[in-house]
């Protein structure tokens, strides 16, 4: 419930260009995983969100998209700001939800708890944004797939435990499976169902 | 009607950036970066009434103007030509609504539409080439119904496309398909590569640019990242193959390009000439020269630049 207490922030200034320049990021992301996209788009988030998962919700999310954000999120400015800005519905059961915002040390809820799409419609799967502590000085994972040349190492860090075998488990799913979004500040890395991990420590 | 003005220009535009509301470009992003995710499957999207005729590209032009930006440079192909009546007027259209800045030259663009080629110039990382799809479903021609195709892609279940290919080779001793030939996408989806000549296929496999397929009457996006496999379907004993032709371009002399058949008189006379366009053109500015095309220069059907 927004009181006095809870002012919502400006979203994007110039609607359609950043929307276009924010969108081409996340195109370039998910298009070749395991880059690090920046968002330089000058919004302020509300508290809780990293730029780039505001940025990214302003750019992708509206009415037809339910997001599932956890609950200090939804009852806070965050779900304020996402219902003001994007007119979208937030939604408690993970399952229904066409993006979602998770913190990605939290243990829940588990990557298997969104939905996953089906076969015949694999495209009507939840989008995660994993927000992390940093993109970088994690363990190191390979990824292999569609949209990278041979393979690349990412190394996230301020990840749960056992969240590379969510991610692995996710990927044995496809062509059904959550597509992950890993952001943190104004940058982001993409990482779709189609990526195959590989640990190497 | 009435021109899309320059935003900061004190008028208000006759309609957003682009054509499209914005949140209909939010619906048709969603959808690509869905495709994006799952390689050569067709995401179904609200596709809307353009101000073309459906067939006319209304699934690219929807595609590019979900994408395109101010930064962007756009090249619009139609059989590989930038001449051709549907290149000049989607390229008009862009530059009309989105006052995209346009060229004709494979290397300096950043997004190219086409219709039924892939540039012959070796596309790049970061550019992105947007296919207009008549028929997005590759398996429409032996299944008729929406629900069982579906079920047939779920399933990957494409023993049917594969029997047609098998009944071509027993028929007429090879495969006959010569455009729109079926593509396996990251060893999962078949996919319809748009009535592309098979002569293109291989440069799909494996291309560092990132290719978006629009199909606007049929409703489906669908896409292949870069470094993507794109394999043409084939049996081991009759190998994919391209199409060759026994003379080189008359005009520029190329001899490994994509040749279109041109009628030149009612004698039976006729010349082979690159499609692509600007890639003939390119050529000839570097001085290789046709058999031909002293011919066609004397008759001011084309420049010669050596003459000039």
């Amino acid at each position: 419930m927004a009181t006095n207490e809870t002012l919502i922030g400006a979203g994007f200034s110039d609607p359609v260009f950043q929307s276009q320049t924010a969108f081409r990021a996340l195109l370039a992301a998910l298009s070749e995983p395991g880059q690090v996209c920046e968002l330089a788009i000058a919004v302020e988030p509300p508290a809780g969100l990293a730029r780039a998962t505001a940025l990214a919700l302003l750019t992708l999310a509206d009415y037809e998209t339910p997001i599932w954000l956890p609950a200090s999120l939804r009852d806070g400015p965050a779900g304020a700001w996402l219902r003001f800005h994007c007119g979208a519905t937030l939604v408690e059961d993970p399952a229904r939800a066409a993006f979602a915002v998770i913190d990605g040390a939290s243990p829940e809820p588990k990557l298997a708890a969104f939905n996953p799409g089906d076969d015949q419609f694999p495209d009507r799967s939840t989008t995660v944004i994993v927000q992390c502590a940093a993109l970088a000085g994690g363990e190191t994972m390979t990824l292999e797939g569609p949209g990278i040349a041979g393979s690349c190492a990412i190394a996230p860090s301020g990840l749960r435990p056992g969240f590379w075998d969510e991610v692995a488990a996710n990927g044995a799913l496809y062509p059904c499976g959550v597509d992950l979004i890993l952001s943190h500040g104004a940058h982001l890395i993409g990482l779709p169902r189609s990526t195959q991990i590989q640990e190497t420590r | 009607m009435n021109t899309h003005l320059n935003v900061g220009e004190d008028t208000k535009p006759a309609y957003n950036y682009a054509y499209l509301d914005e949140q209909t470009k939010r619906m048709i992003r969603r959808a690509l970066l869905k495709a994006v995710a799952i390689p050569g499957y067709q995401v179904p999207f609200g596709s809307r009434e353009m101000p073309l005729a459906r067939g006319w590209g209304t699934g690219g032009i929807q595609v590019t103007a979900a994408i395109i930006g101010p930064e962007d440079r756009l090249k619009v192909i139609d059989q590989g030509a930038d001449d051709t009546t549907n290149a000049v007027s989607i390229r008009r259209f862009f530059e009309r609504t989105a006052d995209a800045r346009t060229t004709e030259a494979t290397d300096e663009a950043t997004i190219i539409q086409t219709r039924h080629r892939i540039p012959e110039a070796p596309l790049k990382a970061g550019q992105i080439m947007v296919y207009q799809v008549p028929q997005p479903e590759p398996l429409r021609k032996l299944e008729p119904h929406e629900a069982e195709t579906r079920k047939m892609h779920a399933w990957g279940e494409y023993g049917l496309m594969q029997v047609k290919l098998y009944e071509n080779i027993a028929r007429f001793g090879e495969v006959t398909t010569t455009y729109d030939y079926p593509v396996m996408v990251n060893g999962r989806y078949v996919m319809a590569p748009s009535p592309i000549p098979k002569f293109d296929n291989p440069k799909m496999q494996m291309s560092p640019a990132l290719q978006l397929f629009g199909a606007g009457r049929e409703k489906r996006i669908y896409a292949v990242p870069p470094h993507t496999s794109v394999r043409s379907l084939d049996f081991e004993d009759h190998p994919f193959r391209i199409q060759s032709w026994e003379q080189p371009c008359g005009l520029c002399g190329a001899a490994d390009s994509y040749l279109d058949e041109v009628v030149i008189d009612d004698q039976g006379g006729r010349m082979f000439v690159c499609s692509d366009s600007h890639h003939c053109e390119t050529r000839r500015a570097e001085g290789h020269r046709g058999a031909m095309l002293a011919d066609a220069s004397a008759l001011h059907l084309v420049e010669d630049e050596a003459k000039s």
